[in-house]
């Protein structure tokens, strides 16, 4: 654009009030569309409410079963901090039961035909469409997401993962030229909070595929979805012990890790974590995947289309939250057009609405949790600390009670920064510029983490060029967040290793 | 001194599409929903424009859009107002201005040898003096679309300027027939040459109705990017006018929370944001009715324009 140059300042070096003086002086301002007069969106609470039981066992064997200790935890609503429900609490001795049951039904299921394991996948995921308004509205109550994404993202993904599994059953011989894949036989599945019922698809789905049966834990503070989905296993008449799904926190994680008859371990969750997994098994003959936390750079160039990169931007970022592992945390803009672009993101985030997740009209919801989002205020502290200058123009009001964080974004951030090299798993988005595609590279790729990036251009050349040398598992090009079963999905160096999706995922549930 | 054809950005489709689409999930209710469907029969261009159009077809239409709804006063408990124009052949001008002088619903002309605009620049420019003279409010042009798309930007540039000037006091509306242009990019380079070209309170518009696709999201959308761009860079502020295929109310908020969050609350008047559309406002009459007394009432309860 002609004006590209005519408000070039130094407003990403500059403070704060440097950048809405320049702004002001030199642009006009729309009114903006939040929070307005004559076009408020009413509330639009989705109505449906879901039976959810006072205290839930553990599903080991087909069956509810109590906990051995009889211990449970509350499971939280993120939006108003209300107790839900009490989530039993599997010890030592509940894992040792769970695979048990996995071990006996594991001829069973393996000595199936693969057309008959992908009638029960298919069954699956025809029953949770048909109580996909109920699953959405579990896990918005539940993880505190926007209905909106639940409704539209997590729920749809989660059955076409069963859909695609179910095709591959019978197809398995097909997979590998000359092999016949077998089974790797117990598998033990540990996901994270912020996509349970989804990342419990990717888990399952293939696992079930190839004949494995699995023991699966959700996080402590998204259970609900994966005990519903108990049920549905129940309902489709999948063979006792195929699913078992326990219940619990870090300790239930490392007892199912540690143990000596799980013979494969499947971990979505936090580098942390993920490096102790490998550590406690590397003297074992386990099979791992994990996929663990990333820092993943969106880079926008300037002969891109630039209304079309900052949706790419807010949904890289403040889609979930930002509690997404491969959010797009880093933007790296081009630095012809960085006013332009910070003024854009302005413009455009002051029309994201925050506020219940039940609301059909939210755009970013609850925090999952408090524990996480003392995570992202610490951070957001450190970015302050540290020099960069936060930009935070939601005009949403929160609400009293619940854990919330407004979306923002820091401009004059250095790769030295803390809030630059760190996953913080909120709605908090670094910006920093580059001159030449070699820098964007090898800033993009200065980072212990290699999950996904975006590229954002009009020429063609120069996306396959830069998408190329990128070390990242997934690399977007002039789109970000799109996920379908039969894409392979996963990490570089510290953001874990093995595929999910695809091909590549069926690979690690074979052998 | 030829001034010169603005630079227009890129528009990448697959994120377009998707803005797009995350506007029809917008959930509006109640008080919001009354709102919105007054807003959107307030910024209707009741429009005809068909060979067989009659002087009595044009009256009926004009009879609808002074009082929208017999029945308003006793559903909505109050008068609803009028639409904003009515929109209709040049030959048919005279009709609509003699019932609607006074009213505060406008006349709008479609001019310039609508709808293909194959036709001598004089003879373009001669149509659009003719419905001003006749009484037209407005003028509804089209752009000369073989020239934009043999890349005479320069030819569709000076043509709509030569219209501006025929205008006179006429607001002005300059059809893309987006249609025809097929690309977003070209949607939007048209935008910019034609918000270039014209004077502020003028609008854009997407299309002809007589051309497949008519108005999308998407394209109003990149229209609407363009209005926005070319007010924060130079104050110019833009109408926006999608036409064609807008026949429902629930189309009818979508638009409008498109408008909201793109180009905000200044946007929201029939004044800088028109629908051309017919059928649309008995759909929008309905589903007040459907708001106020919790029954759908069926399409033959609310009169034909």
């Amino acid at each position: 654009m002609s004006t590209v140059s005519k408000s070039k300042n130094q407003s990403t070096n500059g403070s704060e009030s440097n950048v809405q003086n320049s702004n002001a002086a030199s642009r006009l301002d729309l009114r903006a569309a939040v929070g307005g007069g004559i076009f408020e969106y009413a509330p639009a609470p989705e109505s449906v409410r879901p039976e959810i039981a006072d205290a839930y066992g553990l599903f080991i064997g087909g069956e509810f079963v109590e906990p051995e200790n009889g211990n449970r935890f509350a499971s939280i609503n993120p939006a108003t901090e209300d107790t839900l429900s009490m989530i039993a609490e599997a010890s030592v001795m509940d894992v040792d039961r769970a695979v048990q049951s996995a071990r006996d039904a594991l001829p069973g299921w393996a000595g199936l035909s693969g057309k008959d394991r992908g009638k029960y996948l298919f069954r699956i995921a025809r029953r949770m469409q048909e109580r996909a308004r109920e699953l959405a509205v579990l896990e918005t109550l539940d993880g505190g997401k926007p209905i909106k994404e639940s409704r539209d993202a997590d729920i749809p993904l989660a059955a076409a993962h069963f859909f695609y599994h179910a095709g591959w059953a019978d197809k398995l011989n097909y997979l590998l030229p000359g092999r016949t894949p077998q089974p790797i036989g117990v598998c033990g599945q540990i996901i994270p909070w912020n996509f349970p019922l989804l990342m419990m698809a990717w888990k399952i789905a293939p696992a079930l595929a190839c004949g494995n049966t699995v023991v699966l834990k959700p996080a402590e503070t998204t259970s609900l979805t994966a005990l519903r989905f108990a049920q549905i296993c129940q309902e489709v008449g999948l063979p006792k012990g195929v699913v078992n799904i326990i219940t619990g926190a870090g300790e239930t994680g490392k007892a199912i890790v540690e143990h000596r008859d799980v013979d494969k371990i499947a971990f979505t969750g936090s580098t942390g974590v993920g490096k102790a997994i490998a550590r406690s098994i590397a003297p074992t003959n386990k099979k791992v995947t994990l996929e663990l936390g990333g820092k993943s750079a969106n880079i926008i160039f300037e002969d891109a289309s630039l209304d079309q990169a900052i949706e790419g931007i807010i949904e890289g970022i403040y889609f979930n939250q930002g509690h997404v592992c491969c959010a797009g945390s880093r933007l790296f803009v081009q630095e012809s057009i960085i006013d332009r672009v910070v003024e854009k993101l302005h413009d455009r985030m002051s029309t994201l609405r925050v506020g219940d997740p039940m609301d059909k009209n939210t755009d970013i919801g609850a925090i999952n949790s408090k524990e996480q989002l003392e995570t992202i205020r610490k951070y957001i502290g450190v970015g302050n600390d540290e020099g960069a200058i936060q930009h935070d123009v939601c005009q949403s009001e929160l609400p009293e009670k619940g854990y919330w964080c407004k979306p923002c974004f820091y401009t004059g951030v250095q790769p030295s920064h803390t809030i630059a090299r760190e996953e913080i798993f909120g709605p908090v988005l670094a910006v920093m510029s580059f001159r030449t595609p070699s820098e964007a590279i090898s800033r993009a790729n200065n980072t212990p983490y290699g999950l996904a990036a975006g590229v954002w251009t009009d020429k063609g050349s120069k996306i396959f060029d830069v998408a190329k040398k990128l070390d990242a598992g997934i690399v977007w090009l002039n789109s970000y967040n799109k996920f379908d079963p039969s894409s392979p999905f996963g990490g570089y160096k510290e953001s874990g290793f093995g595929r999910e999706g695809g091909r590549h995922g069926l690979m690690a549930y074979c052998k | 001194m030829t001034p010169s054809i603005p630079t227009s950005p890129t528009v990448d489709a697959i994120m377009t599409d998707r803005r797009a689409a995350s506007f029809t999930t917008r959930s509006i209710k109640k008080e919001s929903k009354l709102a919105a469907l007054t807003l959107a029969a307030s910024m209707i261009d009741l429009t005809t424009l068909e060979g067989s159009d009659s002087p009595e077809k044009v009256r009926s239409l004009c009879r609808k859009a002074v009082r929208p709804w017999e029945k308003d006063e006793e559903i909505l408990g109050h008068r609803l107002g009028h639409v904003a124009a009515v929109c209709v052949y040049p030959s048919m001008v005279p009709y609509a201005k003699e019932l609607l002088d006074g009213t505060g619903v406008n006349v709008a002309s479609v001019a310039t040898g609508f709808p293909s605009g194959q036709y001598p620049l004089d003879i373009r420019v001669r149509d659009v003096e003719q419905a001003v003279k006749d009484g037209a409010d407005e003028i509804d042009m089209v752009i000369n679309r073989g020239a934009f798309l043999s890349g005479h930007y320069d030819v569709v540039a000076d043509e709509i300027r030569a219209v501006v000037k025929a205008c006179g006091n006429a607001h002005l509306k300059v059809i893309l027939e987006t249609g025809e242009l097929v690309t977003y990019d070209n949607v939007r380079k048209a935008s910019d040459i034609a918000i270039s070209c014209i004077r502020e309170g003028d609008f854009i518009k997407t299309s002809t109705g007589k051309v497949s696709p008519a108005a999308t999201m998407p394209v109003t959308l990149v229209m609407l990017e363009a209005i926005r761009d070319a007010y924060k860079d130079t104050g110019k502020k833009i109408g926006m006018k999608p036409a064609g295929g807008i026949r429902t109310a629930k189309q009818s908020w979508h638009y409008l929370c498109m408008v909201n969050e793109t180009l905000g609350e200044g946007w929201l008047s029939p004044d800088w944001f028109r629908f051309g559309a017919s059928s649309l406002l008995n759909d929008v009459l309905r589903s007040m009715q459907k708001l106020k007394t919790g029954e759908y009432a069926a399409g033959y309860d609310f009169s034909d324009a």
